[in-house]
């Protein structure tokens, strides 16, 4: 279970994320949605601690988190991010990206880790894929390879920016059914992404954030649907 | 006919005489560079770091050396620091250009880690790497590729600039030559054959990190 209590982070004068609170239960999935500029990056980016919170508390499974702490690395490891352009490590091959964290952090035995990274491949349809480089693959198979880098380190909860915004139409479904798969399979996960059908199949809940708060949230069919406010009308008119 | 084969038959010799000078310019330049290479690694890490001191500390050294000339580095290392503990030529000579050097690696060590994307250091971050993983693992593997091509061309300046160590009476192929000048008076033929020497030296380097490149190159895309 992830909670985010009255979160607040500033980059100079400008509020980035301003009092921004919610629970995602485990096993369930929640959809930021909002346009660029609303926070929904940053805050997928405070609960993987790559920034620091200037007020409130972000709670994963009970452990606060502490980005000014010494071992935050350690927190880190418990949260797997997949990024808007992929980021694959591009001097290793597809089966060293996935096998990093689980060898260099969790200082695990190189044998059962590349058991379980080929496992992870096939999870995400790339078994054949794991000797290549990250630059023979396509947008989508090297979308997958970063889900399956960031499930190598058994996270508690997946955090998605934007994971499919980068990629060629034809190439969205891959990822897409990767991560239904995911929700399905009972995984935590809060996704910043626009891809309503997705939101509409495993979301639990969606929050669409303007200007750094949340201005109104509920299960997708409620908000696709019947949005109670003007800005979210507004914002649901332009992107579909 | 007989001045083309007295010259050809000097030169001849004083190509024998040098020649065993070639492997104390080589074993000095390799030293050296090593050290520089280390020192210059080390530097390039704390220009890009995060610990304020050590990147304060890092820029002071960088400027100053960059500030000097490399011959007035050996003379103060040599009669300076060299004579306060007893060190003798060649760990002098070595060391001053093996420091003099690190400040430049620095600077191309530090150009090549800005050059790898942010998203790498946060994608190594998300997963639970430190630092020190990060950079071990994700980020001086990819900015190693990035500054081979400018640190292989520091490499045979630094080849040209063992020379200076002749100053300090460090027997490598310029003093040799010197010597050979000095006591025939052969000065054209001498430094011909010096001069030729430390080009096929060059040369050589070049063309083998030439190769080098494109094998890198082909190596990613």
């Amino acid at each position: 279970m992830v909670r985010v209590e009255h979160v607040t982070k500033r980059f100079g004068k400008v509020v980035a994320v301003g009092d921004v609170s919610f629970i995602v239960p485990r096993g369930t999935t929640t959809v930021l949605i909002g346009p660029s500029g609303s926070g929904k990056s940053t805050v997928l980016r405070l609960v993987n601690a790559l920034e620091r919170l200037d007020a409130g508390r972000i709670v994963i499974d009970d452990v606060p988190l502490d980005p000014a702490a010494r071992n935050v690395h350690f927190v880190r490891a418990e949260t797997g991010m997949v990024f808007q352009h992929f980021h694959l490590f591009p001097h290793m091959t597809v089966l060293a990206n996935v096998t990093l964290g689980p060898r260099v952090v969790r200082k695990r035995p190189r044998a059962p880790v590349e058991e379980e990274a080929r496992a992870l491949l096939a999870r995400v349809g790339l078994a054949d894929k794991a000797d290549r480089y990250p630059r023979q693959l396509s947008g989508g198979e090297q979308q997958r390879v970063a889900i399956a880098r960031a499930l190598a380190m058994r996270p508690k909860v997946m955090l998605f920016d934007e994971p499919t915004s980068a990629l060629d139409p034809e190439m969205i479904r891959e990822v897409l059914d990767a991560m239904l798969d995911l929700a399905r399979g009972g995984m935590t996960m809060i996704v910043a992404s626009h891809e309503m059908g997705f939101a509409r199949e495993v979301a639990h809940e969606v929050f669409f954030l303007d200007r750094g708060e949340v201005v109104e949230s509920g299960p997708p069919a409620d908000l696709f649907d019947r949005p109670r406010q003007q800005r979210t009308r507004d914002f649901l008119s332009k992107i579909l | 006919m007989d001045w083309i084969a007295h010259q050809l038959k000097l030169i001849g010799r004083i190509f024998v005489y040098l020649l065993p000078a070639v492997p104390e310019t080589l074993k000095i330049t390799i030293v050296a560079f090593t050290l520089a290479l280390v020192l210059g690694v080390l530097i390039g890490i704390a220009r890009t770091g995060s610990v304020r001191t050590a990147r304060a500390a890092a820029t002071v050294y960088v400027d100053v050396l960059r500030g000097i000339p490399l011959l007035v580095q050996i003379f103060f290392l040599y009669f300076g620091i060299g004579r306060l503990l007893n060190l003798s030529r060649f760990p002098s000579g070595v060391l001053a250009i093996g420091i003099g050097y690190s400040a430049y690696i620095g600077e191309t060590v530090r150009a090549g880690i800005q050059a790898v994307p942010r998203g790498q250091w946060e994608a190594a971050r998300s997963l639970g790497l430190s630092t020190p993983q990060c950079l071990r693992h994700v980020i001086l593997p990819q900015a190693m590729r990035i500054v081979i091509p400018p640190v292989l061309n520091d490499f045979v300046a630094c080849l040209k600039d063992s020379s200076l160590v002749s100053i300090i009476g460090l027997r490598e192929l310029t003093r040799a030559g010197r010597e050979y000048y000095s006591s025939t008076f052969s000065d054209f033929q001498t430094w011909t054959v010096v001069a030729i020497l430390y080009l096929a030296m060059t040369l050589i380097l070049t063309r083998v990190s030439g190769a080098l490149e494109r094998r890198l190159r082909q190596g990613e895309g």
